[in-house]
């Protein structure tokens, strides 16, 4: 288990209960798990004491979580006949998206979602999750595909961002993303997002543009960076609490401003502690969400999507 | 009244006040150094006599500029919900947005505006670098989309000069969500069959790029405009390494193919004339048909009675 920083008391309290443990095993005489079940018990209340109230900057954490289950865990756990489709068909292959054909409940779809690998190796495969003009493109013509056979498209948004590189620079990082939201905006079949992680900027607007947008409980959206915004705005990448904060980038936050349509619930102490769970309450909503918009003409959809984004932001935080 | 507060104190005022215009008057090129006669510099767009520097161009100068006889009707903007999410640094939002208002005399950071280029009917928006970096916001949004709709409703072109530093981060996720919301005013344009045009000046980055600024059916750039999603700074500090010369700017976007054509400022009216009257399937302009905005009456109709001839 990976503690952060703000678990660090937790840390401790379920280290001095795994320790009486072993003391336990060691000595066959030794009763400790009346002590052990106290400090178990104690753990858990403090876990769901700390997990009730985050404060914007620690749910940017517990969104970046290592633990937390990724695209891949999703799509292996949630879909069938899983059948990736690689590349843009100009450039390259970008592993840090990954998409292709699948079944949800028997119903073939398109899933495309920011992968950011795992441990060392696979981040450094996926790139962090962080997307060249050629990922952008693999999603558009996997919309496209999806669209023209009128496959309901499932995305899965995790991602620091667009990656910020000489090269993707050079082959259009901007207009690949530009492309990428338009597409979004044009395809007549359902098109339902999860944010699952980070919803980093504009490398995530490319994918989250949809019908309806979920947002697991603790993942986040935002324009910029809690740290880049404290640098610029406070001159010191260290103020990113108050940044974060001042950002409202928070699954709850983004309910209110009406961005996000729903909130995925996740398990006492983030998805990290329960991935299983949380992957199956992303798959009930993923169904819940496609399960309305299939009834759904395909000029209505796209009438009805316009016009959500059109209105979007009238109320502010009233709404 | 007496002599004294008519004659000797205007007279003192004006002696103290002479202090100020100066500096006014003459603007040094950022680039060359070269000191610039105010007239001298607006009467040549704002680009830099010696070394042909486009300098900032304010939306209502570059309007003036670029309608037929300086004559443009403004349009309005739906003003959207000021300050959606209470945001505050170390300054509040409100107070930033009113500071901007006082130093650059406009409400927002975009104008639109209607009229007629060579005698085509046009609409057009311009983002004014000047009002907290362009940043585009609701107000941004609820222009681009105001404008889509009237050229929609006119059957006319829209032509966009963009200039940003990105999304505006006081607004938080909905400077984010106007990525999506101009892309859609844009996809009006496309299906309803009009031409949309795109000046990309210095500089155009961020969200802005990354929707509205590259989504035109033509791409023209300003000279040595910087246009890039990443700033350069961002990215020698992710790949440490420098970034070769011209990186990220208009000719080296040109290079690689995300622009049409990078144009001189001087050059661009007469081009977004020739562009806008192609695509609408209109006949050529007749030189005497474009009455330059700074032409009188006198030489305009001097000049349609040679072409007469």
């Amino acid at each position: 288990m990976n503690y952060l920083e703000f678990e660090k008391p937790l840390a401790e309290i379920e280290g001095k209960a795994e320790e009486l443990r072993a003391l336990a095993r060691a000595n066959e005489e030794m009763d400790v798990e009346k002590e052990a079940e106290a400090l178990d018990r104690k753990a858990e209340a403090l876990l769901r004491d700390l997990y009730s109230n985050l404060s914007p900057w620690r749910k940017c954490q517990v969104a970046r979580h290592p633990d937390r289950p990724h695209c891949r865990d999703y799509i292996e756990a949630l879909f069938t006949e899983y059948t990736p489709l690689a590349g843009d068909r100009n450039f390259a292959d970008d592993h840090a998206v990954m998409g292709g054909l699948a079944r949800l409940d028997g119903i073939p779809l398109m899933v495309i979602g920011h992968e950011k690998g795992h441990d060392t190796k696979s981040r450094i495969e996926h790139n962090f999750g962080m997307a060249r003009p050629e990922g952008y493109r693999k999603a558009i013509r996997l919309m496209d595909l999806a669209d023209r056979f009128g496959l309901p498209i499932v995305t899965l948004v995790d991602t620091p961002g667009a990656y910020p590189g000489k090269g993707a620079e050079e082959r259009g990082q901007s207009e690949a993303i530009a492309r990428s939201t338009e597409k979004c905006l044009t395809v007549k079949v359902p098109l339902v997002s999860v944010i699952i992680g980070e919803g980093g900027s504009g490398g995530a607007v490319a994918f989250a543009t949809a019908d309806k947008l979920a947002m697991l409980e603790h993942s986040i959206y935002s324009v910029i960076s809690p740290e880049g915004c404290a640098s610029i705005l406070w001159k010191d990448a260290e103020r990113m609490r108050e940044a974060a904060e001042a950002l409202r980038l928070t699954a709850q936050d983004l309910h209110r401003l009406g961005v996000a349509d729903m909130i995925i619930s996740e398990p006492v102490g983030g998805a990290q502690r329960n991935r299983e769970a949380t992957i199956e309450a992303v798959g009930r909503a993923i169904e819940q969400m496609l399960k309305g918009l299939m009834k759904k003409s395909p000029d209505q959809l796209l009438k009805e999507r316009r016009q959500k984004y059109l209105r979007m932001g009238a109320r502010g935080l009233a709404a | 009244m007496n002599w004294i507060s008519n004659y000797v104190r205007p007279k003192i005022n004006s002696l103290f006040s002479r202090r100020e215009v100066p500096e006014n008057l003459w603007t040094k090129c950022p680039e060359c150094g070269t000191m610039l006669f105010h007239r001298e510099l607006a009467e040549n767009l704002n680009v830099c006599t010696n070394c042909d520097h486009h300098m900032a161009f304010k939306p209502r100068e570059r309007f003036k500029a670029l309608f037929d006889g300086g004559i443009f009707t403004e349009i309005d903007v739906p003003q959207p919900i000021a300050d959606p999410l209470q945001f505050r640094d170390q300054k509040k939002y409100p107070d930033r947005l009113k500071a901007a208002q006082k130093a650059t005399g406009e409400k927002e950071a975009m104008l639109v505006a209607e009229g007629e280029i060579g005698r085509t009917p046009i609409v057009a928006a311009a983002q004014d670098f000047s009002f907290m970096g362009g940043s585009m916001g609701m107000y941004v949004g609820n222009a681009i989309i105001a404008a889509a709709e009237r050229a929609v409703e006119m059957k006319r072109p829209l032509i966009l000069f963009s200039a940003a530093g990105g999304a505006r981060m006081q607004e938080g996720i909905l400077s984010l969500m106007q990525m999506p919301r101009t892309t859609v005013a844009v996809r009006m344009l496309k299906e309803a069959g009009l031409p949309y045009i795109v000046v990309l000046t210095h500089p155009t980055t961020g969200g802005v790029t990354a929707s509205y600024a590259m989504l035109g059916d033509v791409h023209i750039a300003e000279p040595n405009a910087l246009i890039c999603f990443a700033g350069p700074r961002v990215i020698e500090q992710t790949i440490r390494e420098k970034l070769p010369e011209g990186f990220q700017r208009a000719e080296y976007l040109l290079d690689h193919g995300m622009l049409d054509r990078v144009t001189h400022r001087k050059n661009l009216r007469d081009e977004l004339i020739t562009i806008t009257r192609m695509l609408l399937g209109l006949p050529p302009a007749i030189k005497g048909d474009l009455p330059s905005p700074e032409a009188d009456a006198q030489e305009q109709a001097q000049e349609q009675a040679e072409t007469g001839k």
